[in-house]
């Protein structure tokens, strides 16, 4: 097993209450933050970590903190997004509900960092139990002098609320989340101005992810020189993965970045292989919005090097041959598994969640859920695979958001690694609506 | 569905303590974005009247923020875990993405459909006991297949646990029934 920084209390009974949590040295980051350093201090050692935002995009905590705008007399916020909607994601779920002190922890330590004095979970309406088990989390906080007026006498006040959002896929996108906390339909808006300069009610606000949030805790802890040498010179540190699909053993594991993607799926400390010892056909390893992987692209890259559980290894190849680490919704499938059928089904996600304010997305993802139902259900004919290309670059790039580039790469991929499989389904239409194509033989159907 | 005898009874305004409490949800943010706690508000309200958002409801919401019906109106129908229709006395959303897919979600909403007797996904039992929903991706993804019913998440499904579910919920609704 790695090194583990966020989840390594998790199992501790009454872990979810203030004492147990302060027990295990809870809080520690904060008194550290606020007693010995100053906030500039704190975004040096989160910089120094080299960590990377987890919400799937990947962009450098450090730096965005550092774009943060400081004018006079303008409150600052800090939003943490907990909205997590990606298909195959539920990591942050899993650190809310058995160690919610732990994002208050670092709620804490990043406002004092940034400057903020009111911050907001903005937590998806589906988890509303994981509201509550937060807001009891946040008043213990409040009771023990971790949160309101001059905390630890330091002279720095901070309120914390959460705050549900109501079923929208979108609202992972900050500036759609932002707009939503604001009370209004989740429309992303158009950037620049970036939240840094412009964020909620038009003050300078920073969106980070749950996890991220909470990393900030150890690196505060350890240093962030220290926490640098965890994981890969480029994927620093630890990341939560949360493992689904047809494996032995699912669920959200902490890994040191680096671990190897043949040892993670089959390992004993890890997912402990396929289910019912079946063969692995394909992996998404970032959520749903990346690319496919086929079984031969998954523990190698294209050049025969391990594939590594890392930024930079499981994209390595490009679109071409790798994909993203992304949120680190690890998804599965084994053989007997229909790549049209999943494909259709991610599409359909897509186009169900399109906020519709650009044509292109809006229109597209219909479109592109339709033309899979047909192939799906033997309906198809060979122009469709073409034209689904064809819709996918309309989309690609041309939206507000990247929810457009998130519908449209995973097709792309689809198509790329498991052509003869769409091809199957136009030229097999009966078997097609009966069962799939499956590993490596076309199966025989009664 | 919702009796229309439940439907005059379970209205606006909300109880002296209910309103405290939202009172402070809207002081959670600052003056003027009174606006920012409709998401809340409108769970709460949800819960509170009948398991619906009528226009009634969605207008007194609006007084209560102090903003425009049309505001609730636009916000309500935008975001799909609020209903504006009546539905049955338990709403089950059966997640029906991909890795709930990869493990079974489509005999699951099968087999629920069976055992309510209905159609079509969407529709509410004859008892008006029970609506059938599917939910995009609900973060459940390595404990699939699964629905969610109110606030509870209900995790690794089989035809035999959603039967069990069934008469659960039952039961619950008898015995507060009998309390009344």
């Amino acid at each position: 097993m790695g090194r583990k920084l966020l989840l390594e209390h998790i199992d501790v009974p009454g872990i979810e209450t203030f004492d147990v949590y302060r027990q295990k040295g809870g809080y520690s980051s904060v008194e550290k933050a606020l007693k010995t350093m100053s906030p500039a201090e704190v975004g040096e050692q989160v910089s120094k970590s080299g960590l990377k935002g987890r919400g799937g995009a990947g962009f450098p905590t450090g730096m965005k903190w550092s774009f943060l705008a400081k004018p006079d007399g303008v409150p600052r916020y800090l939003v943490c997004n907990a909205d997590e909607s990606e298909p195959g994601t539920f990591k942050d779920r899993y650190l809310m509900e058995k160690i919610p002190h732990l994002l208050i922890e670092g709620m804490i330590t990043s406002s004092y960092a940034l400057g903020a004095n009111t911050s907001y979970i903005y937590i998806r309406g589906e988890y509303m139990f994981v509201l509550d088990i937060l807001e009891k989390a946040i008043a213990e906080a409040y009771d023990k002098g971790f949160l309101g007026k001059n905390i630890l006498g330091s002279g720095y006040d901070l309120d914390l609320f959460v705050a549900p959002g109501g079923g929208a896929y979108i609202c992972g996108e900050e500036t759609a989340l932002l707009e939503s906390l604001e009370g209004k339909r989740g429309n992303p808006r158009m950037k620049p101005p970036f939240p840094a300069i412009k964020g909620l009610y038009g003050c300078p606000t920073v969106v980070n992810n749950v996890e991220s949030i909470a990393t900030v805790v150890p690196i505060v802890n350890l240093g962030g020189d220290e926490y640098a040498k965890i994981g890969t010179e480029k994927s620093t540190g630890t990341k939560l993965i949360s493992a689904c699909g047809n494996l032995a053993r699912p669920g959200v594991y902490e890994i040191e970045l680096g671990l190897s993607v043949e040892e993670f799926i089959y390992g004993d400390d890890w997912c402990r292989g396929i289910a019912n010892d079946k063969k692995i056909k394909a992996l998404i390893p970032g959520g749903s919005s990346v690319p496919i992987l086929p079984a031969h692209l998954i523990t190698k890259t294209a050049n025969g090097e391990d594939r590594l559980m890392s930024y930079e290894s499981l994209s390595d190849g490009g679109f071409a041959s790798g994909s993203m680490l992304g949120s680190g919704g690890f998804i599965v499938f084994d053989e007997d598994q229909c790549i049209v059928r999943n494909t259709w089904n991610f599409a359909r996600f897509y186009s169900h969640e399109s906020c519709g304010q650009c044509s292109p997305c809006r229109e597209g993802t219909g479109w592109m859920e339709k033309v899979l139902y047909r192939l799906e259900h033997g309906e198809g004919n060979m122009r469709d695979i073409d034209l689904l290309a064809d819709i996918n670059k309309k989309i690609e790039g041309n939206t507000i958001c990247p929810l457009g580039d998130a519908a449209a790469w995973p097709v792309a991929a689809a198509i790329r690694h498991f052509r003869e499989e769409f091809e199957w389904h136009v030229t097999h239409p009966l078997k097609a609506q009966k069962g799939n194509y499956g590993l490596l033989t076309v199966p025989e159907l009664k | 569905m919702i009796s229309t005898q439940e439907i005059q009874e379970k209205r606006p305004p909300f109880s002296p303590e209910k309103l405290d409490f939202v009172q402070k949800i809207i002081k959670q943010f600052p003056d003027g974005r009174e606006k920012s706690a409709i998401l809340r508000v409108l769970h709460i309200a949800e819960e509170e009247f009948g398991g619906w958002l009528s226009p009634e409801t969605m207008d007194y919401v609006a007084e209560l923020l102090n903003i425009q019906p049309v505001e609730v109106y636009e916000v309500a129908t935008f975001y799909t875990m609020f209903n504006v229709k009546p539905t049955g006395k338990f709403v089950f959303e059966v997640c029906r993405t991909g890795p709930c897919m990869l493990v079974g979600s489509d005999n699951i909403i099968e087999h629920i459909k069976n055992r309510l007797g209905i159609k079509n996904v969407g529709e509410t039992s004859s008892d008006g006991m029970f609506t059938l929903k599917t939910a995009e991706c609900l973060g459940a993804c390595g404990y699939g297949p699964m629905l969610q019913c109110g606030k509870t998440y209900h995790e690794h499904l089989t035809p035999e646990k959603v039967d069990a579910l069934i008469e659960e919920y039952r039961a619950k609704y008898s015995s507060s029934n009998n309390n009344n």
